[in-house]
């Protein structure tokens, strides 16, 4: 195979591998959304929150993987609920733009605490997979990129047959369907909007730790990560879990071909801004994305 | 006795000031500001500087997001153009700044009504994603065209000259952003007394309404756009004048943060209350920093938090306002004044 096949390949596989991250992470965002239309404009800084408290558990404090792992997606439910009880429960039916403001706050205030408790300089982060690439056909794959596609398309799969079968995950279907509805059937309507912001904030967590492990160190600038959540909703669709699966790896294959084809041309950069580039061109022909429901608001 | 507001004719609801006291409280304020750059230090006129330029920035804000109710995030973007506008037509063009500026904000709300475009298919959430994206693709478009904007590394700006006289001191430039303050203030003041501002207004509270009493919102939200980024301009060129070095990192995503939480601590829809914003933004650090300094004595780390303090004490200030008085500023002076005026007979 020729030497431009194996790199389009090279490109597509790193693509598809952190644009599973980002499918995790946007799940976040469309959960909080559908249940509650709120939308959170502070996801990067939940993957900052998870990859430094994973950092400081694995790290700092030296503890095992199988105590540190678990110990961090518990803070992270806990700021989940904080978030939510504190700061957006009681602007429930206020204006989009304070519910956009109060998200904007509440990551200055994540921001702020980070920085305050563990400074800003690039922490090493431990490799969870091994980093010896192997060969796929002729293409190398490197281990990081397969082992976190792996986790993202487990934890994807088990949150499809959670919101499929599980009680709770149809209770959360329900509320984001019509939450009168729901709430007169005994669904505690409350309940659902803490729980999508629980669930928020593990899957940004999971998300900050696979791409800490992928990067091998954590600093502010994972939280550019966070903002590419947008381009992925707007792709797939604001309030569709497909959508969000489908938009992720594609936004991650094009940014990386616009990466490995375009930045040698443009001289750097285009690999950052393709995918905001997308988000515009969406919203101008086809704002609901390829799998959101067609209700936006139109002018 | 006065006991509370009684306005019969549409001329007493229009005016701007309800009593003399007021006229002779701003002529006293402009006429103190006068004579502020031969007493006060250069410090503190940096500070009065940046509130300056603040000002001008959060009113143009304010017209777009507080009056006509359309959400930019992109508002950073906006000073950058006026920046770098005013930087290239100064430096490669070598024109002076009197007409530089003016040229810097005319092409910065040409660059508006492109940003506004999108306002005419979308609203809400949906827009305010869009301004996002258009911030991160201005941001790239600045970087990126190096032989224009120098790159990463920007460009420095030589003093504007007045009258052969170097405007290169806290002071001298201090004359030149207030004497742009006040026009600014006026404008935007008497904008919301014409059909205009009141189309501006309508837009926000109900479009569907507004349009059907003949308001048409294609024009009213482009010309909103329009106008916030030439405000949005003036106030980029003064900054390109103030710190006289213009880079891209000057201007953030969390500048455009910034100016929104300016319009929501001082109050959304109201021009006094861009103006207490602008103030409590830009003293925010700087009280920070005045009592890290006071605190260095007792917890020498004290400096290197500050930094991490303001983000903390930004956020919870916006969480507080949004919560708890989300008219802000503007609203709580207001029932201060009512209080008193009123006293010892409220209610």
């Amino acid at each position: 195979m020729s030497d431009q096949i194996v790199f389009l390949l090279q490109l597509v596989i790193t693509g598809v591998a952190v644009g599973a991250v980002y499918s995790l992470m946007a799940l976040g965002f469309v959960l909080i959304y559908k249940a509650s239309t709120v939308v959170n404009f502070g996801p990067g800084e939940l993957v900052l929150f998870g990859a430094y408290v994973a950092w400081a558990t694995i790290l700092n404090m030296k503890l095992h993987l199988a105590i540190a792992l678990p110990l961090t997606l518990v803070v992270a439910i806990l700021l989940g609920l904080v978030i939510e009880r504190g700061v957006l429960r009681p602007l429930i039916g206020e204006p989009i733009i304070a519910v956009i403001m109060v998200t904007f706050g509440f990551a200055s205030v994540v921001r702020g605490v980070l920085n305050m408790t563990w400074g800003s300089d690039t922490r090493p982060f431990p490799a969870l997979f091994s980093s010896q690439p192997f060969h796929l056909g002729p293409v190398p794959v490197s281990p990081v990129h397969l082992w976190s596609f792996v986790t993202v398309m487990v934890l994807l799969a088990g949150f499809s047959l959670f919101f499929k079968f599980s009680l709770l995950g149809t209770a959360m279907r329900a509320t984001a369907d019509n939450q009168q509805v729901a709430q007169s059937l005994g669904v505690s309507v409350k309940g659902i909007f803490a729980l999508s912001w629980c669930i928020a904030t593990v899957v940004s967590a999971l998300g900050g730790i696979i791409l800490g492990s992928v990067r091998g160190g954590v600093d502010f600038s994972l939280a550019d990560y966070g903002l590419k959540v947008f381009p992925v909703v707007i792709l797939g669709g604001l309030d569709s879990v497909t959508g969000v699966i489908v938009g992720g790896v594609i936004i991650g294959v094009l940014e990386n071909l616009a990466g490995g084809y375009l930045d040698p041309v443009f001289g750097g950069g285009v690999k950052e801004v393709a995918p905001f580039v997308v988000l515009v061109l969406i919203l101008m022909v086809r704002p609901y994305g390829l799998f959101g429901k067609r209700d936006v608001e139109r002018v | 006795m006065q006991s509370g507001d009684f306005r019969v004719t549409y001329a007493s609801d229009e005016r701007i000031f309800e009593t003399r006291l007021p006229i002779v409280g701003v002529v006293a304020l402009l006429a103190a500001l006068a004579f502020v750059p031969l007493i006060a230090g250069t410090y503190w006129l940096d500070v009065l500087n940046r509130i300056g330029i603040a000002i001008i920035g959060a009113i143009g804000l304010n017209i777009l997001v507080g009056f006509t109710g359309q959400i930019s995030i992109g508002h950073a973007a906006f000073l950058a153009v006026g920046a770098y506008s005013t930087a290239i037509l100064e430096t490669k063009a070598g024109l002076p700044f009197w007409l530089a500026i003016p040229l810097a904000a005319a092409v910065t709300s040409l660059f508006g009504l492109v940003f506004g475009v999108p306002a005419l298919r979308l609203k809400g959430l949906y827009l305010a994603i869009a301004t996002l994206a258009a911030h991160f693709i201005t941001t790239y478009g600045i970087i990126h065209w190096e032989r224009m904007t120098n790159g990463v590394l920007g460009f420095n700006v030589a003093p504007a000259m007045v009258f052969g006289l170097p405007l290169d001191s806290d002071a001298r430039i201090f004359y030149l952003i207030f004497a742009l303050v006040v026009p600014a203030v006026f404008f935007a003041k008497n904008l919301f007394r014409t059909r205009v501002g009141r189309a501006f207004i309508a837009v926000r509270d109900r479009d569907v309404a507004a349009s059907v009493i003949g308001v048409s919102l294609y024009r009213y939200k482009l010309l909103a756009f329009v106008i916030s980024s030439f405000y949005a301009g003036v106030a980029g060129g003064l900054m390109a004048h103030h710190s006289r070095i213009v880079f891209p990192d000057a201007f953030s995503l969390l500048v455009a943060i910034d100016y929104l939480a300016m319009i929501i601590i001082g109050g959304m829809g109201s021009i006094i209350g861009s103006i207490y914003g602008a103030v409590f933004m830009t003293l925010l650090p700087e009280v920070l920093k005045l009592s890290a300094t006071s605190l260095t004595g007792v917890y020498p780390n004290a400096f290197g938090l500050i930094a991490s303090v303001r983000d903390i004490v930004f956020g919870l200030a916006i969480i507080f306002f949004l919560m708890y008085e989300p008219q802000g500023l503007a609203r709580i002076w207001l029932r201060f004044r009512s209080y008193w005026k009123l006293w010892p007979y409220a209610y």
